[in-house]
């Protein structure tokens, strides 16, 4: 039996900007298991991304339950966050958000810096997680000498290299052309397959989307539909 | 810790800003260390002046040699005070000695005070330091005088050969000392007697004396301070020197103030660019805070790379300062009322409070802007 990591239990979230709240999240009930590979869909503005956001802790919810690994993320602050964040989570963003003044290694070495790894340890790290995506012999490249699939690759790299409990992404094919986003998604899946590895995969894409395992649709902040789904990339 | 290449690769990429932080913190600090130069350079003169057992007999109350005056007649009683060196023949290490100031032009037609000392060839044996470097020694009797090499270079008609009109008579410069960095290199030395002769007053300013040993010099020191009679005291000579210093207390001050108001102005410099470096990278603080490095990492960081420009801006500034060293300046002495010469001169320990200063500016340039990034809200960053 699979372990729960995540569970939301009418969960919302209201934002409150000149006087005016809205609801972004409402009454959502969510449960992720670990080795899932779940999709979150929907229309600009439905609140996919505020819910990663929430999972990560790097929103808070206003209303409702939120566990994740059975820790209570509403009441630590951002520095125990930061720390739960480093140990658990691997974060993928839309637009790689890699640090362009340091080498692919430089990136991926990033979140080692905060363990008590020896450097030696911090390399072999690095270029395992190198290895997964294809991309040791990039090590030394800078950012800006990659392409945009190959930077996805090494920002997921850098996602996967503190072995974290679940992967979050954020649009991870949404700058990237086709022949690119599927390289990312098939590095996605891998993962997943291959080393159980439980992901969150937030984005507009069906085709994206087609690679999780189960899809949750949001649909103005309500989750409106869930579905067990195989793997079905044409 | 975030890695420092981070800070050094995010420098270069702003390369244009941060270079003109550091220019702005390195004329800061060329300008801070050049002061530094200065009063050490000032302060040097004084400290180094003296021989070890010498003693300098002033009047009781008197502050220095230039308001010490007193009679011939007592001259006796010091010169023959037990615990007093003698030298080869047999007579007393003790020299007496007169000061007056003459007003000179310089080589910049500006017109200053200098110090004339009136002595004898004691004088110069009981200061090894000062060596006549071209030239020979004055000869009583014939008007001449010797120059030290700081003043023969910096005011007029003092070259060896030429004369120079003191009181009634005119002097020949027959000679260039060097006192080798001392007070003695902002004087003019000639006969004791002539100089009495000219100013028409027969007084001493000093005695020096050099006494057989530091507890012979305690003695004679009580001795002259418990003499009734003679209301003199006598004072060691490295200690008088040093209680000089307070020429250098006005440059000093000014010195420190200067080095506030322009490390301020330094520090808004490297604010400015610190703020503009911080605004273009919330970007990249967002992903570090994802990847788990809490606030205090981003403030240590960014403190960090303002620190790097203060220091690259300190090795600036203390490279810029550098050729000053030795050059030759002055000042007036409100004490001896006569212009004091002195070189700049700078030692590790100048350099090192340089690099601190600068080290100071950039974390205090840093301070605001880091905390503004540790601060920054990483749900608000990740929803721009």
């Amino acid at each position: 039996m699979n372990e729960l990591l995540i569970e939301m239990k009418n969960l919302s979230r209201v934002f409150r900007r000149d006087g005016v709240e809205i609801q972004v999240l409402r009454d959502i009930n969510l449960r992720v298991f670990s080795s899932d590979f779940i999709s979150l869909m929907g229309p600009s503005g439905s609140g996919k991304s505020t819910l990663l956001n929430i999972i990560a802790g790097i929103d808070r919810p206003s209303g409702g339950e939120l566990r994740v690994l059975d820790a209570d993320l509403i009441s630590m602050n951002e520095d125990q966050l930061a720390g739960w964040r480093n140990r658990h989570v691997g974060f993928v963003f839309q637009h790689f958000n890699l640090i362009p003044v340091l080498t692919a290694f430089g990136n991926v070495e990033l979140p080692l810096l905060l363990t008590p790894l020896s450097k030696k340890e911090r390399r072999e790290h690095v270029m395992t997680a190198l290895n997964l995506v294809g991309l040791t012999d990039r090590a030394d490249h800078y950012p800006r000498q990659l392409s945009g699939g190959q930077e996805q690759r090494v920002a997921i790299a850098r996602a996967i290299v503190t072995d974290p409990t679940f992967i979050l992404a954020d649009e991870p094919t949404g700058d990237l052309d086709a022949e690119s986003a599927e390289e990312v998604l098939k590095v996605l899946a891998g993962l997943n397959d291959q080393f159980q590895k439980t992901i969150v995969l937030v984005t507009h894409d069906p085709r994206a989307a087609a690679y999780a395992h189960i899809r949750h649709y949001l649909d103005k902040g309500v989750l409106i539909q869930k579905e067990h789904a195989p793997l079905s990339v044409t | 810790m975030i890695p420092l290449r981070y800070n050094i690769g995010s420098l270069w990429v702003r390369r244009t800003g941060t270079m003109m932080a550091v220019l702005g913190i390195g004329l800061t600090v060329s300008i801070v260390v050049t002061m530094m130069e200065l009063v050490h350079g000032l302060e040097s003169t004084f400290v180094d002046t003296g021989q070890e057992d010498n003693l300098i007999v002033i009047r009781q109350g008197g502050l220095n040699e230039v308001n010490s005056y007193f009679g011939r007649d007592v001259y006796p009683t010091v010169r023959f005070l037990p615990g007093i060196a003698k030298g080869a023949d047999g007579e007393p290490l003790v020299v007496g000695e007169a000061i007056v100031i003459i007003n000179h032009t310089r080589d910049n037609g500006q017109p200053s005070n200098m110090l004339v000392r009136g002595t004898s060839a004691m004088g110069f044996y009981l200061r090894p330091e000062v060596r006549i470097v071209e030239g020979r020694r004055f000869r009583p009797g014939l008007r001449e005088v010797n120059v030290s090499r700081s003043l023969s270079n910096r005011f007029q008609n003092l070259k060896l050969g030429d004369s120079i009109r003191m009181s009634r008579s005119d002097w020949k410069v027959v000679g260039i000392f060097d006192a080798g960095g001392t007070a003695y290199d902002s004087e003019l030395w000639a006969s004791y007697e002539e100089i009495c002769q000219d100013w028409d007053r027969a007084f001493y300013s000093s005695i020096l004396l050099k006494a057989e040993s530091a507890e012979a010099a305690e003695s004679i020191r009580k001795r002259i301070a418990d003499d009734q009679r003679i209301h003199l005291q006598a004072v060691p000579q490295r200690k008088y020197y040093q209680e000089q210093t307070s020429a250098s207390v006005g440059i000093k001050g000014l010195g420190y103030f200067i080095a506030v108001v322009m490390g301020i102005g330094a520090s808004f410099a490297a604010m400015n660019m610190m703020y503009g470096a911080v605004m273009s990278r919330s970007k990249e603080v967002a992903t570090l805070r994802s990847l788990g490095f809490r606030r205090r990492h981003i403030l240590a960081s960014f403190m960090m790379e303002s620190i790097l420009v203060g220091l690259a801006g300190g090795i600036l500034g203390c490279l810029l300062a550098l050729p000053i060293h030795g050059v030759s300046t002055g000042t007036a002495s409100f004490q001896s009322l006569s212009e004091i010469l002195f070189n700049f001169r700078i030692t590790p320990e100048i350099l090192f409070k340089g690099l601190l200063f600068a080290t100071l500016v950039g974390a205090l340039g840093g301070f605001l802007p880091a905390r503004r990034a540790a601060r920054m809200r990483l749900m608000d960053i990740m929803k721009e």
